[in-house]
């Protein structure tokens, strides 16, 4: 067998500079010319962006001229650029799945940016692997499914009912799931917001109506996702409200929009222990509901729980903002009133928020940098007051303030329960606990898992603005394959070859998708993959005692290729070829 | 012959976790030692034992399998199969005179790129220590005789 595909395999290789992403690091030239030796290799050359309208026509004309049936490209990851190759080959008359990636920047270049020589070697061993690989792989065809066209959105705050409500202008059907008894999310406990300082329940609740008049949208309060099963287009999601009543629905396409919480700082700054220790949140409940008695003297603290040396290392983005909104809120409410910010940087970023700032200090708030090293301290003072110790790290001297309330800004963080529901989905979280999208430039607001989305302060810290931004995109690209109605899925699937099957069962037992049946053939058991099921995981192909089973795409003879490839030594192989 | 040891390391990286912890590794330019080659798998659990110890065969001085943390695999569980069948492979490759720390089966999510450079970087480490595979001096020892 691998004769007859030493005959028939004509590969192109291209080799990309990216740059000087790879180039400044790789001897590019040398790789190419290193390619040309390797079996099967009828042509290799490099470019500066493979990716480039440029590159892209270079593998199309390269195809045509060569005769290519295979083709390489070295560059960057597959999981971002796999989809563009293997688009260009399609185009070209190639099949997409006799296209091979070769990733020589995240995993070499990148890596190794002070080991030229070290790095080109390896890339010429990357190469060799890759070659091993292509020179057996096989065209697949793409079995088609149909899409459901009906939308589930997970946490009904301000950026799951703006998707909802985006999704169903669409036409598409959306079930809208709240945990809480009612929609609103974070909104429903602020005063108002920045920039504008509208009210926050004034935008919430016409959303809210919209959402609830809206016929396409179910909205289900007081109710979580139980079980997620299925894939892209055919998701089987059942959902739970309190302990019995459960609602089966099938579903196209999956957005989470479960949003953030507050971390609660018990044992900072006498939170907890004195009564006028309080949080941005509770400060922010207190005002909307007009019950914040006068203060002689506020002490806000900053980045308490936030930009730690280990653990929540983050900025949380909205405290400062807010901080600097609530201080003028309290200066307008009652202008003797001294307000002191207690900070460590102000992150007024961005294009609206600076003058904020100007505003803050022409209001006559006073701003106190600290040192990380030299935190503030709240003790209990004379008559029910708290005194608060700082280091004024400007001005190099020691201040004290006798304060009658003190807040603090702590960051958003996220839910406990939101490892579950990344474990239902399969869709990852982050080390800072907040969901992970595929690729924090390219695809910022969707995850790896095809058909599975994210947006609002369930991927990161982020203002109302931001997350109703994101919302849009995401109802976006949460519509497509819906729009498309039919898709093609990944050929990865197992195969069970019948005579070689000695009806063991141990495939059937290590599938956790029961994709596997015993049939009975001729007085003999052996097994079958059903295919819709199959998910192309290859456990049972590792199983497999007789070898019966080949997993496409990923086959053995094409991993022990890659495998017996690796460990050479690349100017060895040149020389003996 | 004054040359320092460098390992030819091989991993098997799951395409979920793994393999986008290595991809992040690079793109935060987190630097690591360059022996590892990679060959990238749908799920850790798709790692035949056969192809561990066909990459000893074929020279390698230690293999990684990295896949998903538990109860994060892609597909349910393929980490923990792979797990079990690394214990047991530890055990036969000792039988074959390779010590099993050769092997190293690690646990490496999409966000930890940091986490995945020091596996590497330690299992470089370990290798260093350990000298060439055995089953590589043997075999080198087979080339030469015969040829
Ligand atoms: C103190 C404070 C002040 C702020 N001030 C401002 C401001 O002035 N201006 C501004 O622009 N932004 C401000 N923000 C930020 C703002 O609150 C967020 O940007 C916004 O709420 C994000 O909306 P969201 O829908 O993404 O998340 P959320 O509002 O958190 O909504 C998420 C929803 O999902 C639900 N949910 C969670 N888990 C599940 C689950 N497993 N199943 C079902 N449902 C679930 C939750 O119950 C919640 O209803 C402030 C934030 C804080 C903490
Ligand atoms: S936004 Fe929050 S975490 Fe970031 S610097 Fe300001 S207070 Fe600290
Ligand atoms: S594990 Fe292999 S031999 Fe056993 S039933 Fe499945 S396909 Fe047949
Ligand atoms: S590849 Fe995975 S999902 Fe498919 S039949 Fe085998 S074990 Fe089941
Ligand atoms: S997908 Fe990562 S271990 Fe299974």
């Amino acid at each position: 067998m691998e004769q007859s595909q030493k005959e028939t395999s004509r590969i192109g290789v291209f080799i990309c500079h990216c740059g000087i992403n790879i180039g400044g690091v790789v001897n590019v030239p040398e790789v190419v010319e290193y390619a040309k030796t390797l079996p099967d290799v009828v042509y290799a050359e490099d470019n500066l962006y493979t990716c480039s309208s440029d590159g892209l026509n270079k593998i199309k004309e390269s195809i045509a001229k060569y005769n290519l049936n295979r083709v390489i490209v070295a560059s960057c990851t597959p999981r971002t650029h796999e989809p563009l190759f293997r688009a260009t080959c399609e185009e070209a008359g190639v099949n997409k799945y006799l296209f091979e990636m070769a990733n020589i920047r995240e995993h070499c270049s990148w890596a190794h940016m002070h080991e030229h020589e070290r790095a080109t070697e390896k890339a010429k061993d990357i190469v060799r692997m890759a070659v091993a690989k292509a020179r057996l792989l096989q065209p697949q065809t793409e079995p088609e499914i149909d899409v459901t066209p009906s939308a589930l959105v997970i946490g009904g705050g301000i950026s799951g009912i703006i998707a909802a409500l985006c999704l169903a202008d669409q036409r598409f059907k959306v079930s809208l799931v709240e945990k809480e008894p009612e929609l609103g999310g974070m909104l429903r406990n602020l005063h108002k917001l920045y920039p504008t300082m509208q009210d926050a329940s004034e935008g919430l609740e016409h959303f809210i109506q919209a959402v609830k008049s809206n016929k396409s949208i179910d909205v289900f309060t007081s109710t979580v996702v139980k079980e997620v099963k299925g894939f892209i287009g055919n998701f089987k999601v059942t959902l739970q409200k309190g302990n019995s009543e459960t609602a089966n629905l099938d579903i196209g396409t999956i957005v989470v929009a479960t949003g953030a919480t507050i971390f609660e700082p018990v044992g900072m700054y006498g939170y907890g222990e004195h009564e006028n220790v309080i949080t941005q949140l509770q400060l922010e409940r207190l005002l909307k509901e007009g019950q914040l008695k006068k203060p002689e003297k506020v002490v806000m603290i900053q980045c308490v729980g936030s930009r730690e040396e280990k653990g929540r290392t983050y900025c949380s983005r909205v405290c400062c903002m807010t901080a600097l909104k609530n201080a003028m809120f309290i200066r307008e409410l009652y202008p003797e009133t001294d307000v002191y910010l207690l900070y460590r940087d102000l992150q007024t970023y961005g294009q609206h928020y600076e003058h904020h700032h100007r505003e803050a200090q022409e209001k006559g708030i006073r701003f106190i940098k600290y040192a990380q090293e030299k935190p503030p301290e709240v003790v209990a003072g004379k008559n029910g007051k708290l005194e608060v110790n700082v280091y004024h790290a400007l001005l190099g001297e020691q201040i004290k303030i006798e304060s009658d309330l003190v807040v603090l800004s702590t960051p958003l963080i996220q839910h406990k329960d939101a490892k579950e529901l990344s474990k239902m989905l399969k869709v990852p979280l982050g080390s800072d606990g907040f969901f992970f999208e595929a690729h924090v430039k390219l695809r910022p607001i969707e995850f790896a898992t095809d058909g599975i989305y994210v947006c609002g302060t369930a991927h990161s810290p982020k203002d109302t603005a931001e997350s109703v931004s994101q919302a849009f995109g995401v109802a976006s690209r949460a519509a497509i394959p819906m729009a498309l109605k039919r898709l093609r899925t990944e050929a990865i699937t197992a195969l069970v070859d019948e005579d070689l099957c000695s009806g063991c069962r141990i495939c059937e037992a290590v599938c956790e998708y029961s994709a596997i049946e015993m049939q009975e053939k001729e007085g003999k058991q052996t097994s079958k993959v059903l295919e819709a099921l199959c998910k192309g995981c290859g456990t049972c192909g590792a199983s497999c005692p007789t070898g019966a089973i080949t997993m496409r795409h990923f086959t053995d003879n094409q991993l022990v290729a890659q495998v017996r490839a690796a460990p050479q030594v690349a100017k060895e192989v040149t020389k003996h070829d | 012959m004054t040359e320092e040891f460098e390992p030819k390391i091989v991993g098997f990286l799951c395409n979920w976790c793994s393999y986008a912890g290595a991809d992040l590794a690079g793109v935060s330019r987190i630097q690591y030692p360059p022996n590892l080659r990679i060959i990238r798998v749908m799920c850790s659990g798709r790692v035949d034992p056969a192809f561990i110890l066909e990459a000893f065969r074929s020279g390698a001085d230690g293999v990684l399998i990295a896949g998903c943390h538990p109860g994060d695999c892609h597909y349910i569980a393929g980490n923990y199969k792979a797990q079990r069948r690394g214990i047991l492979l530890k055990k036969l490759l000792e039988q074959f005179g390779v010590e099993p720390q050769r092997l190293k089966i690690e646990f490496v999510s999409a966000s930890e790129g940091a986490k995945f450079a020091a596996v590497v970087k330690e299992m470089v480490e370990t290798i260093k220590k350990l000298g060439p595979s055995p089953l590589k001096v043997q075999m080198e020892g087979l080339t030469y005789a015969s040829g």
